[in-house]
């Protein structure tokens, strides 16, 4: 237990310094400590292969280039005078959505916490073998799998239609 | 609660981390040697019998050497982008299989593994902490603040990122002939012999998964002919250029400790590990040291053979002709997989 509350608390904290962070190469490596913590949580969980690929996936590729990108731009103080003056969890805009996204947030882990998990429950033991992984994300949760798919193919596409200029029409 | 299986395990563990340490300096050593044998000169043979303490004293250079730090440099991530590097090459190697069960000649009562660690995803663990040794390289050279170091940080997550790819897809394929995660299970697999000759070794049903493999990995540690992150030529030093002394050291040894852990991956996927034939079983380690020493020369054969390719030629080798081949060779495995059984 002991262990479940030190990484937990890692997790909780590096996700908070992301945001709190002014130089972006900061938050990157904030991010992926975050997901160190995560992947240690999942191997509490008897689920080393998620705690492998969390690593894998996200520390290791996604967030390999989002350094790439950052360090390209190379902008760590991109920020107007005003900015530097008002922290960037004070500025309003921030602080009405976050408050928005705040307020969801806690009344979702209010539901979670007091919902007991009863339903969509692994048998004991599946979740560490890659095999039922592999089975149940291709039979029971193939619809899911495939929507998120779709997803990201999307989120791909409208990343392209953003980045293009106006003059190559 | 120390009992001697304990015991013998912590001994085991250092023992591996000592003889890591040692492996850099014996590969400095036979670098030296072996590139000048290619280049008709006779390397270094001052120091001790034909110049094997030249590790040695290379490093009690480097130990007392100034550490230096640029003044704009970022401080906190200058000094921790060696340790990431390091701490990495190490810790990739403690899942690596290196010999069969042992009682050490009867001195235990129960066979321990010639392993620090058995892991049922140890393949994944590797690719996992391979692809976070990248982050060394890359904050080193952005926190040194300059511009060679910067490119060459640049260069290296791109070049990382390109052949990681392939490299996992390489891996995968061994994985469905091997039909675990496990590296002493593949290893296992790769036991006996067809027609009592010829050893099952992964290496004659995959010859180009070894390849792809072999050529992923040399870009994986940053090797000639993939050396972009550290061109002389372009970059005086690449992401290193800035570091002296130790903190240059670990950068040193992390390069050479992950030569090693690829050609000790390399050995137990493709090559059977410690099986082989003439000796016991349990001296299998001998079989074992003697594949990673002739991966490990034609490593070095490589880099003094052969010219370095220009950037994008690296780049569209990585990602138009390896992936690909090895998208490919996946497919080809998977499908010999079901058609024959594992």
């Amino acid at each position: 237990m002991g262990l479940f509350y030190l990484f937990a608390a890692v997790a909780v904290l590096a996700s908070l310094l992301v945001i709190a962070q002014r130089n972006p190469i900061y938050s990157v490596l904030l991010l992926i400590a975050s997901f160190g913590a995560l992947s240690g949580l999942y191997v509490m969980l008897e689920a080393p292969f998620v705690a492998v690929i969390q690593i894998i996936v996200y520390a290791g590729a996604i967030m390999v280039l989002f350094l790439f990108v950052v360090m390209l731009l190379n902008a760590p103080h991109e920020d107007t005078d005003y900015d530097e003056r008002v922290h960037p969890l004070m500025r309003p805009g921030p602080m009405r959505f976050g408050g928005v996204l705040a307020i969801a947030l806690a009344l979702e882990l209010v539901w979670a916490l007091t919902k007991r998990a009863e339903s969509g429950r692994f048998a004991g033991g599946a979740v560490s073998s890659v095999a039922a992984i592999g089975r149940l994300l291709f039979t029971q949760y193939a619809f899911a799998f495939e929507v998120t798919s779709v997803l990201i193919i999307a989120a791909m596409v409208g990343a392209v239609v953003l980045a293009r200029r106006e003059d190559w029409r | 609660m120390l009992t001697p299986v304990l015991i013998a395990q912590i001994l085991l563990t250092l023992f591996v981390f000592f003889m890591l340490l040692n492996s850099a300096a014996i590969m400095v050593y036979v670098e030296r040697k072996v590139a000048a044998f290619i280049q008709q000169r006779l390397g270094p043979y001052l120091v001790g019998p034909k110049g094997m303490l030249q590790p040695l004293a290379d490093v009690v250079k480097l130990m007392f050497k100034e550490e230096l730090r640029p003044k704009a440099a970022d401080a906190f991530l200058f000094a921790l982008a060696p340790i990431i590097s390091a701490t990495c090459a190490f810790a990739a190697f403690a899942v690596v299989p290196f010999g069969a069960e042992t009682t050490f000649f009867g001195l235990l009562n129960e066979p321990i593994k010639l392993q620090v660690a058995d892991v049922n995803v140890a393949v994944l663990i590797i690719f996992a902490i391979a692809s976070m040794g990248v982050y060394g390289i890359v904050l080193a050279g952005w926190s040194s603040n300059s511009k060679y170091s910067l490119l060459g940080g640049l260069r290296s997550s791109a070049q990382m990122i390109s052949y990681e790819l392939s490299y996992g897809m390489a891996l995968a394929s061994v994985l469905l002939l091997g039909n675990s995660l496990s590296l002493t299970d593949i290893v296992n697999h790769q036991a006996g012999a067809w027609l009592h000759v010829i050893p099952k070794w992964f290496v004659f049903l995959q010859p180009v998964g070894f390849l792809i493999f072999m050529t992923a990995g040399i870009a994986e540690t940053n090797r000639a002919p993939f050396d972009f992150p550290e061109a002389e030529q372009e970059l005086v030093a690449g992401y290193h250029t800035e570091y002296s002394s130790m903190s240059f050291a670990m950068f040193f040894l992390a390069e050479y400790i992950n030569m090693v852990t690829v050609s000790a991956v390399a050995t137990d996927l493709f090559l059977g590990g410690w099986h082989g034939p003439l000796l016991p079983e349990s001296l299998g380690w001998i079989w074992f040291l003697l594949k990673v020493a002739a991966l490990l020369f034609f490593y070095v054969w490589m880099r003094w053979t052969l010219p370095r390719y220009r950037y994008d030629q690296l780049m569209a080798f990585g990602w138009k002709l390896l992936l690909p081949l090895s998208v490919v060779n996946l497919l080809v495995t998977a499908a010999g997989v079901l058609y024959f059984g594992a």
